[in-house]
């Protein structure tokens, strides 16, 4: 995403001063009051372009999250699981709407938003970039990625900046049935026959370690983290939350009979904190950084997306422009 | 849309849950509506009997809509607008479920689920028509496809649901709710596209060039067709309408109808495009790697 220096427009702004120290004082208290920020009131622009940044970045993650999924949707082993698929994806470009929503909010449009995206110069969850191969992949992306989503857009619901925090409420809501059904997947296939198992167990090796690297760099190296917390936009630090997770799934997992690949796993009763196997962030800054297994293959779907439906936004475009001076007329 | 007449029928064959039969739990309470399962465990439970003949017709419908909704899947993540993929994808949903409806009803005649038969059936055992076997192509194919096939499927379920048999009315009943919104879609694109611009007019026009020669097939009549009087529409009889309604919509958009010979079909008895074969071989593959397994 393209970071401006928010220096420059605070000296642009010089004359609004007193406007903005009584917006500051405003922002203040109502941040203190841990209430919500509305789009028209004033804000501090690291404060917008913060939100802009998170909220597109989750927007964008949605929109990218349709593709290792929809790669099932051909090959869904039963109608029932075709609908229930078929229908999560649906709701991902949901929440990606609801999101490029908020952010317009903010000042952005939407167009920007997606230029970015297909430019290369926007972020979405890490997680994306690795391949969807097997079915049981449907059923780990639900349960492991899901999970750490809602783990990490719960606290958002009380998000300071209200158009985020009430969009996340209903994400949330979808995404929680999404965890349900992707545990049910893996149910179903630890339970079925040998390959099915083996099959499920390997999809959770798999995505284990990439949904645990959803919550983040850890604290020591998290860029945004203390300032988002102040502002009451994140409640909690990434390895709060991933601690959290981890906690959930280790209890989850038996339940599937299944296992996690990771063997360092423990409850520390002195911290009262969950504690796993180190993770391999050079592999996350590789993703990160554009080198991961499938970056180049999403970005370029998302492109052609884009530039193959070109001629139909110019039609529609056209035709509502059209209308509309017709209607003038008459 | 649904005649008083035939409420009832179907409240007792399929079960009302609870009082007044009239008010028709399957058909018109919200979320009581049909569900596959429903019907499957009716069909399973021996509490609906289904005949032969009637569960060859529910085939066909199931296959047409099964195979548009396989089709219809591929647009997801790769539509015009964000909105789009959405709208297909839940045109597809909906034809999904019509498709699992019709397949749960139909297995009840040869003791098949939905899946023995989506999955488990070779190429020659389908009997979808060519129309929905057709490619994608571009958004403007897609969307002549649509328009020929949920204006169509519009004018058929508003007549199916007053057939004879109580479970095809009863899908038929929620279907035409559904298809009410696809065909809108697909005539509000029409519209866009044909009135849009140069370039979006031109496209629209060979989408249609590409579909016009797979319409035929759809009104044609055969001996099941005969045989299933008063339980089945008869497809010709739908074609008067098809038409006045086509030619107005694309009077509207400016468009001609092409007179262009049709092509052979033969879908209903199992001779299918060539593309049938790959749609299946992607459809089928991994329910095929596993045989017996449940998921």
């Amino acid at each position: 995403m393209a970071t401006q220096d928010s220096d420059h427009h605070a000296v642009a702004n010089a004359d609004g001063d007193e406007t903005a120290a009584a917006g500051q004082a405003y922002f203040d208290k109502i941040i203190a009051a841990d209430s919500r920020i509305e789009p028209p009131d004033w804000m501090p622009d690291g404060y917008r372009k913060t939100l802009i940044r998170q909220i597109s970045q989750h927007a964008h993650s949605e929109v990218i999250g349709m593709q290792p999924e929809g790669n099932w949707i051909g090959r869904a082993p039963s109608l029932k699981r075709k609908a229930i698929l078929m229908a999560k994806v649906q709701d991902e470009a949901g929440h990606g709407l609801y999101l490029y929503s908020a952010a317009e909010t903010l000042g952005i449009p939407r167009d920007v938003l997606n230029d970015q995206l297909i430019a290369g110069k926007a972020r979405y969850s890490s997680i994306f970039n690795y391949p969807a191969r097997s079915w049981a992949d449907m059923g780990a992306i639900g349960w492991l990625v899901d999970g750490a989503a809602i783990c990490n857009q719960v606290p958002l619901c009380r998000a300071s900046f209200g158009p985020y925090g009430r969009a996340m409420v209903r994400v949330c809501k979808e995404e929680s049935f999404h965890q349900r059904q992707g545990f049910e997947i893996l149910l179903e296939l630890a339970n079925g026959t040998p390959a099915q198992k083996q099959m499920a167990q390997d999809a959770v090796d798999g995505l284990y370690a990439p949904a645990l690297m959803m919550f983040g760099p850890p604290d020591s190296d998290s860029a945004h983290s203390s300032q988002s917390m102040a502002w009451n936009i994140k409640r909690f630090s990434n390895d709060e939350l991933r601690q959290r997770f981890v906690g959930m799934i280790v209890e989850q997992v038996k339940v599937l009979g299944l296992t996690l690949p990771d063997d360092d796993i423990r409850f520390n009763e002195e911290t009262g904190k969950w504690e796993y196997g180190e993770l391999d962030w050079d592999e996350f800054n590789e993703v990160l950084a554009g080198r991961g297994p499938c970056n180049a293959q999403r970005l370029t779907r998302r492109r052609e997306a884009h530039e193959n439906g070109a001629w139909v936004r110019e039609a529609a475009t056209a035709y509502a422009a059209e209308k509309a001076k017709r209607e003038q007329v008459a | 849309m649904s005649s008083v007449g035939t409420t009832p029928v179907v409240a007792t064959a399929m079960g009302a849950a609870t009082g007044d039969a009239m008010a028709s739990a399957t058909r018109i309470t919200p979320g009581n509506a049909l569900r596959p399962e429903d019907i499957a465990g009716k069909v399973a439970a021996g509490s609906v009997v289904v005949p032969q003949d009637v569960a060859s017709y529910a085939l066909r419908l199931g296959d047409d809509a099964l195979i548009l909704a396989q089709r219809l899947g591929w647009w997801v993540s790769r539509a015009p607008e964000l909105e789009e993929d959405i709208a297909l994808s839940n045109i597809a949903l909906d034809l999904l479920g019509h498709a699992r409806s019709f397949l749960s009803y139909a297995g009840g005649a040869w003791g098949k689920t939905e899946d023995d038969l989506a999955y488990f059936r070779g190429e020659d055992e389908f009997c979808s028509a060519h129309l929905v076997e057709q490619p994608n192509g571009d958004f403007a194919r897609t969307i002549a496809r649509q328009l020929v096939v949920s204006t169509f499927q519009h004018l058929l379920y508003n007549r199916l649901v007053d057939s004879q048999d109580a479970t095809l009315a009863a899908i038929s009943a929620k279907a035409l709710k559904e298809v009410d919104y696809h065909q809108d879609h697909a005539y509000q694109w029409v519209l866009r596209l044909a009135l849009g611009t140069q370039e979006s007019r031109r496209r629209m026009v060979n989408g249609l060039d590409l579909t016009w020669p797979y319409i035929a097939e759809l009104f044609d009549d055969d001996e099941l067709i005969d045989r299933l009087e008063g339980i089945a529409v008869r497809p010709s009889s739908l074609r008067v309408a098809y038409d006045c309604r086509i030619t107005q919509i694309l009077a509207e958009a400016e468009l001609d109808v092409q007179e262009v010979p049709r092509a052979a079909g033969g879908g209903r008895s199992g001779r299918h495009s060539e593309y049938l074969g790959h749609i299946l071989a992607e459809m089928q593959v991994l329910a095929r790697e596993h045989p017996g397994a449940t998921w």
